[in-house]
């Protein structure tokens, strides 16, 4: 053995001849056997797909939306954290100025008039959620679907800005339904 | 003409239909029994969408086999092409001839309904006789393909299959030693006494508790000859592309598929017969005649498919041998514990017994 070592726990392999039982094979075959016979009456891990469904967890990142608040007034200041953010760089802004008239569509005086996250560039790691200043933009429990052209993958404001009249939740904008009765979001500490 | 009339012949074509009808349905569902079992041994649930439990699996693939199409590559040899898989299919089938079902059945009115297709006192001969050929079928499917892989998928599985029978014949020779008679009947009644002599275990008189080197070399050979886990190297996907049958589609491949459950039937029915006393069981003497022929063909059925079981949970446990272990552990291990087994049994007839 060298002397030098960066840790301790490197075991040195032993190659031992075989015991003229071990050698018989037979032993450990029947000890195998026994262990899948064990399996025949375990719990099965099954989940029947189209009739049982698998929960996702509760930090699910899947597809963008772009939230409004509760006047239905889109979040979103383009201000640009949320593509400067993205590591895939799967993010495109142009922003514009809100003009006279449209203040029941923005919140605030500037707005993105074009946002576009590439889907098959983005890795659904939430940063831009993260980076958000304005709570605008959070990935839902929705998967993305798939599709047979790589353009259709490039998710535009239609796709993705919460559609008017629907749950404030943020994490997705369906009524968020638990236990059969509707349930109501608590903004988290850190976004209050 | 008169034979074709007499009470024999009829008594032995419906057995013979009958027993080729249960070969067949019991491999159809072995098939199920195999995906069921793979799935709980793997803590899965198996297929449970064609009717209750999946039970119209087996149905339902073999409608897909059918309506599969068929493929005959350009350049194989189309005669030989075609009777592989018959053979094969027909070599399985045929096995079951010789092996005793139940006692005789007494129908009353003087008429007994012999429980065996053919009573041939050569028996035993006559199963390795047909699951020699049984490795020809393979062989000519491999080789009239024309296709490098399932060459070399059907060499490895007839010299395997070769190698084996070697130490499976000479397994048997002990058995055919302690009961100085080759037909299976024979071997089967002989198992009906008591164990050891003794009068308390009627019916348990079975050559497992005599031959227990010879059964686990028969059983090992049975596997190989089966071409089952761990001895399943014909059938390869990684390096063979597919194995033997790897040319075949539609229903000539279902054959193969299916001759492999037809043969794991059949072996398990010989190593029931052989070792595991057939259709005697503990208290089969005191049944009235006609009910022990009944109970005997259920105890029996009973033997064969704990051995279609034994037979799934190992393959669902153990890994496969590589090539050269599996020729190892049949020429220098199987082999040479078969002869000793024969001189064992030899010398015990002669110094011990009588």
């Amino acid at each position: 053995m060298s002397a030098l070592s960066l840790t301790n726990r490197k075991k040195v392999l032993e190659k031992k001849e075989l015991t003229f039982l071990e050698s018989l094979y037979l032993p450990a075959i029947f000890g195998g056997m026994i262990i899948t016979f064990k399996h025949l009456f375990k719990k099965k891990v099954t989940i029947q797909y189209p009739e049982e469904k698998k929960n996702f967890s509760k930090v699910y990142r899947g597809k963008h939306i772009l939230k409004r608040d509760e006047q239905g007034r889109e979040n979103c200041t383009a201000c640009g954290l949320c593509a400067v953010a993205c590591p895939a760089e799967a993010i495109t802004i142009t922003a514009a100025e809100r003009k006279k008239g449209e203040e029941m569509l923005y919140k605030e005086e500037k707005y993105a008039s074009l946002y576009e996250i590439n889907m098959l560039r983005c890795i659904f790691c939430g940063l831009c959620e993260e980076a958000c200043p304005k709570d605008a933009i959070y990935l839902t429990e929705e998967i993305t679907p798939a599709n047979y052209e790589r353009e259709n993958f490039i998710y535009g404001k239609d796709k993705l800005v919460q559609p008017l009249g629907t749950s404030a939740h943020p994490k997705t904008y369906k009524p968020y339904v638990k236990d059969g009765k509707p349930y109501e979001y608590k903004t988290p500490v850190n976004l209050q | 003409m008169e034979i074709i009339f007499s009470d024999l012949f009829k008594d032995k074509l419906i057995l013979a239909t009958i027993v080729f009808a249960i070969s067949l349905g019991v491999a159809a569902y072995s098939t199920w029994a195999e995906r069921k079992l793979a799935a709980f041994f793997q803590d899965r649930i198996g297929p449970n969408r064609a009717g209750v439990f999946g039970l119209l699996q087996p149905i339902a693939d073999g409608v897909k086999l059918f309506m599969k199409e068929e493929i005959i590559p350009a350049d194989s040899d189309k005669f030989l092409f075609i009777v592989g898989p018959s053979l094969f299919m027909l070599t399985a089938l045929m096995t079951s001839a010789v092996i005793p079902w139940s006692t005789p059945l007494d129908l009353g009115n003087g008429h007994i309904f012999e429980m065996q297709v053919a009573d041939i006192n050569i028996g035993i001969l006559y199963v390795f006789a047909v699951v020699s050929i049984g490795v020809y079928g393979i062989m000519i499917g491999g080789w009239s393909s024309n296709n490098k892989y399932s060459l070399m998928g059907a060499i490895r599985a007839s010299s395997q299959m070769i190698s084996y029978e070697l130490a499976m014949g000479l397994s048997i020779i002990a058995i055919i030693m302690m009961s100085s008679s080759m037909s299976i009947k024979d071997i089967v009644a002989q198992q009906s006494g008591g164990l050891y002599g003794m009068e308390g275990l009627q019916g348990l008189n079975w050559n497992i508790f005599y031959q227990p080197l010879g059964f686990i070399l028969f059983l090992v050979c049975a596997f190989a000859e089966c071409n089952r886990t761990p001895f399943d190297l014909p059938e390869c996907e990684a390096e063979l592309g597919g194995g033997f049958h790897i040319e075949y589609s539609s229903m000539k491949l279902g054959l193969f598929l299916f001759a492999e459950y037809v043969n794991m039937f059949i072996s398990s029915a010989v190593i029931a017969s052989l070792y595991f006393g057939g259709y005697n069981f503990p208290g089969l003497s005191l049944l009235p005649e006609f009910w022990q022929s009944i109970a005997g063909v259920a105890v029996f059925m009973g033997k064969i498919t704990f051995g279609i079981f034994f037979f799934m949970w190992v393959r669902w446990t153990i890994p496969r041998f590589r090539y050269d272990q599996l020729m190892t552990l049949g020429w220098k291990v199987l082999l040479p514990l078969a002869i000793l087994n024969i001189v064992l049994t030899g010398g015990v007839m002669s110094f011990f017994i009588k």
